[in-house]
């Protein structure tokens, strides 16, 4: 976990959504441009054009959601691509040019997002630019090479340009969704496309490898490659579908079963979710990545469940009012359900050491039956995390639900006069950036 | 496989036979060929080695079919079973020396007849060029089809004789089976994609096809972790739940397991299966709504407390609501406490308005209520509990489920839990009352 203090940078043109026109107006300008020239050459091939036209729209129709709202379309990137790489089909020379690449993927990825709409999805018009852009960029380096005769008989070289093109035009997009990420979610680029390229990978490998196979396949089987390929990449895609559906359904039950304190009356209405909302942008703000990201978004959810333990409620549930050694009580309570749970070790960590004030436990004090914070008389810290939810919980208690940024704003100041011993002084200042950009937005 | 009935080392040892027959009959091919069948063999073994386990039948999921199927079209039959009989040197821990060799006869055959198949309809044995395409498609279909239908009717054959009744499962395999298949049948399509490439890429062309297929191979697993991790998550969550009542520790648990019970017996499709298990994991989260006074009154309930209880399947689906479940499991919940006469609650639904899954529940949440132990009662053994379900049954309780219930336990037990040791606990309350228990009837103040 990154301990160390960042320092915010951002380049003068991240003002919010400006990344989002930019590329859509890029992919625009690109796009236009090949229609046109397509247009004044007429089309090439026109049989390999449909069929590869319907693989991207049939891909764009089974387009996907991987975690953390990343939209993809594996079997219409790998159609694209393969089409951008073709050199031959059956003993036949594959003519087209790079703006045709463009045009067909367009018009494959426009028609595959109308079923979308049809049933109010809108299309995301980000994620179709990017990919746009990717497949550009390879067909425009890849056409004019195609029909170079070293390139279209040496099967090494080919082999190897290929690949390099693929892996080229992943990269491109980890990195153009990363800037839109960091524009969107105030994430910084670093962590951003650390993240996206760790979540895209392994579906990126696939898509690359089934683009670049389809592309030598179409050479011996024509174009029953492109049926034949599709079946395998559809039961990939199928397994990915299913993970993320598990994946969400899990944070779902979390948020779900984080709302019995508030059934039960031990909080107030909504707080686990606002704590947990503030968390995490608390926590991206201090760049934290994502996995470990999710993994707040669960202990924040479930900071409270200690209390359940409790034969009754805390009038009032668990504020800054009450006593530290009841906070600590929940706090471990709350850690033992989680652990029994096996799998969320940190969460569980993270939710015992949530009270801890932020320079860690000096003297295990009476009643306290956790691990004390210490190593060799050093009190350690309690994890960033940890600190991150106790700033966010006190801010919750202090404003509610609330919108009023006056009382935000004291809130912050309250907690600020406190960070020589409770409040780590990071967590409260990122803290500040977030809720002063909420209420801007409010404003 | 330590002790296997003679019907079953019959038909182990009529398989390996006939595997050995065909492998050791040839006619085999030059050089070349043997090159071949060694680095597809190979390809094969990689395969074998990262098997993916499939919860929570032990089967071994892997995309060795891709392998096997190029051969019938490179190698024609006899090549593929030779390919096929690679999977003995697979590196895998779990298998026992007699599954290795029943496997490896298995693979071999299904190899053999696919590649026999593909032969009968005609398909060219060598590697395929330009004008191979589209004609070898069919053949090669029909070919992957033989394949995983031969593999799944000798692994079925098998499981069904070593009479290991878990592995067998005797009923959910059909929909389980039916996923294996379609999936076998999306990785044998990468066969002919090897067999393709064959020309332009020669031994490249198995590299080229793992990266895919290892994608898919890790998302199968993350799918698996991530289930599990799940499960726990629920479970753990529901416990924390439960933790308010010292009587009714592990009720969600063994309400969610008698109703999976049910629904295996009834012949439930395995997604909702899944989905039952968790309702039963959930039905009553509500009661959490429901104040700690109310569930430790002695007494008789007054109207409003007893408002109070007859709430709580609501609270519940409150919470749930919004998680991404089958709407039957939502369904479940919010109506556990219907009566088919009608005189339940929430809504007062009766007979065949229940949800199928509520009328599930509503079984296996009484039948675990009244065999554990209570405050007022200490549990009751279970041939008295199925002796209430059924005085109850077609007033309470469906009698379709009570009458499932009672073969599936019949025919593999019920653990009933262990009697809750009263100690210094200051967490936990006790329940003077159980809402759930058919035979102690929540004492309600009759009004004025």
């Amino acid at each position: 976990m990154t301990e160390r203090r960042h320092e915010l940078r951002r380049f003068p043109w991240q003002v919010r959504d400006s990344g989002l026109l930019l590329l859509v107006v890029a992919a625009g300008v690109v796009l236009v441009a090949s229609v046109a020239q397509t247009a004044v050459d007429g089309l090439r091939d026109p049989r390999i054009a449909v069929a590869f036209g319907i693989l991207i729209a049939f891909g764009e129709v089974l387009r996907l959601n991987l975690p953390g709202d990343r939209e993809t379309a594996p079997i219409g990137m790998a159609g694209a691509l393969a089409y951008a790489l073709l050199i031959r089909v059956g003993d036949h020379s594959a003519q087209h040019t790079a703006e045709q690449v463009v045009t067909v993927t367009a018009i494959g990825m426009i028609v595959g997002a109308l079923p979308h709409l049809a049933v109010g999805r809108p299309a995301k018009v980000g994620g179709m630019s990017i990919r746009l852009l990717c497949v550009a960029c390879v067909a425009f380096i890849f056409r004019p090479l195609a029909g170079n005769s070293a390139v279209a008989h040496h099967w090494g070289l080919a082999f190897s340009l290929m690949t390099a093109l693929a892996v080229l035009a992943l990269l491109l997009e980890a990195v153009l969704t990363a800037l839109l990420r960091v524009d969107e979610q105030r994430a910084r680029f670093r962590v951003a496309l650390v993240d996206e390229m760790r979540v895209q990978l392994p579906l990126g490998a696939a898509v690359g490898a089934s683009g670049l196979l389809i592309a030598f396949a179409a050479e011996v089987m024509g174009l029953a490659a492109l049926a034949v390929f599709t079946a395998p990449l559809l039961v990939t895609q199928v397994a990915f579908r299913r993970y993320a559906g598990i994946r969400a359904t899990y944070l779902q039950t979390v948020r779900a079963l984080a709302k019995v304190t508030e059934i039960g009356g031990y909080v107030e209405p909504g707080h686990s979710e606002r704590v947990s909302r503030l968390a995490v942008a608390v926590g991206r703000e201090l760049g934290i990545h994502e996995p470990q990201l999710l993994e707040l978004e669960y202990a924040a959810l479930m900071h409270d469940i200690g209390q359940l333990s409790l034969a009754d409620p805390i009038p009032g549930g668990a504020t800054v009012l009450v006593s530290r050694q009841d906070q600590q009580r929940i706090a471990e309570l709350g850690a033992e359900v989680i652990q029994q749970a096996q799998v969320l070790g940190s969460v569980a960590e993270i939710v015992r050491r949530q009270n801890e004030p932020h320079r860690g436990v000096e003297v295990a004090h009476e009643g306290y039956r956790g691990r004390p914070g210490r190593v060799d008389g050093e009190p350690s810290r309690p994890p960033l995390r940890s600190r991150i939810i106790k700033a966010a919980n006190a801010f919750d208690d202090l404003v509610g639900s609330s919108l009023d940024p006056g009382r935000a704003a004291a809130a912050v100041q309250q907690l600020r006069l406190d960070t020589a011993s409770e409040y780590d002084p990071e967590a409260v200042e990122a803290l500040s950036r977030v809720v002063n950009r909420r209420s801007v937005i409010q404003l | 496989m330590a002790r296997l009935s003679w019907a079953a080392r019959l038909y182990v040892g009529v398989v390996v036979l006939a595997a050995a027959i065909v492998l050791i009959r040839g006619p085999f091919g030059d050089i070349r060929w043997w090159r071949n069948v060694a680095v597809l063999g190979l390809l094969l073994v990689v395969f074998e080695s990262t098997a993916t386990l499939l919860r929570p039948r032990q089967l071994a999921w892997s995309p060795n079919s891709s392998a096997t199927l190029a051969a019938a079209v490179l190698l024609g039959p006899v090549g593929a079973a030779l390919v096929g009989a690679c999977t003995i040197f697979g590196l895998r821990r779990g298998p026992s020396l007699a599954q290795r060799v029943f496997n490896t006869a298995m693979m071999a055959l299904s190899a053999y007849l696919a590649g026999r198949a593909f032969v009968a309809l005609h398909g060219t044995v060598g590697t395929p060029d330009a004008h191979s395409f589209p004609k070898v498609i069919g053949p090669f279909v029909v070919a992957a089809v033989v394949h995983a239908v031969t593999n799944h009717v000798l692994l079925g054959g098998v499981l069904w004789l070593t009479s290991d009744r878990d592995l067998a499962g005797r009923r959910a395999p059909l929909g389980m089976s039916v996923k294996l298949i379609a999936s076998d049948l999306g990785y044998g399509a990468f066969g002919l994609l090897i067999a393709a490439l064959w020309s332009v890429a020669g031994v490249f062309a198995p590299v080229l096809i793992l990266i895919p297929l290892f994608v898919a191979r890790w998302a199968v697993t993350q799918i698996a972790e991530q289930q599990q991790a799940y499960e726990a998550t629920v479970g753990a969550l529901c416990q924390a739940v439960e933790t308010k009542d010292f009587y009714t520790r592990g009720h969600s648990d063994r309400v969610s397991r008698g109703s999976v019970m049910i629904a295996r017996e009834i012949g439930m499709r395995g997604e909702r299966v899944e989905a039952i298990g968790y309702a039963g994991m959930l039905h009553d989260v509500g009661k959490l709504g429901v104040p700690t006074k109310v569930l430790q009154k002695t007494g008789k309930l007054t109207e409003e407390e007893y408002a109070a209880i007859q709430l709580h399947p609501m609270r519940g689906l409150d919470i749930v609501r919004e998680i991404g479940f089958l709407d039957e499991a939502l369904a479940g919940i919010m109506h556990h406490h219907e009566r088919i006469d009608g005189r339940g609650y929430p809504m007062g639904l009766a007979g065949d308005e229940i949800p199928e899954f509520a009328r599930v529940l509503a079984v296996a949440d009484a039948f675990d209520s009244m065999t554990s132990t209570r405050s007022y009662r200490g549990a009751r053994p279970v041939e008295e509990a199925i002796a209430e379900l059924r005085k109850w049954s077609g007033t309470q309780f469906d009698p379709a489920f009570v009458d499932a219930f009672v073969a599936a336990i019949k025919r593999d037990g019920w653990q009933r839990p262990e009697p809750p040791l009263l100690g210094a606990d200051d967490l936990t309350t006790i329940a003077a009352q159980d809402h759930d228990d058919p035979s102690a009837p929540l004492r309600v103040i009759d009004s004025l």
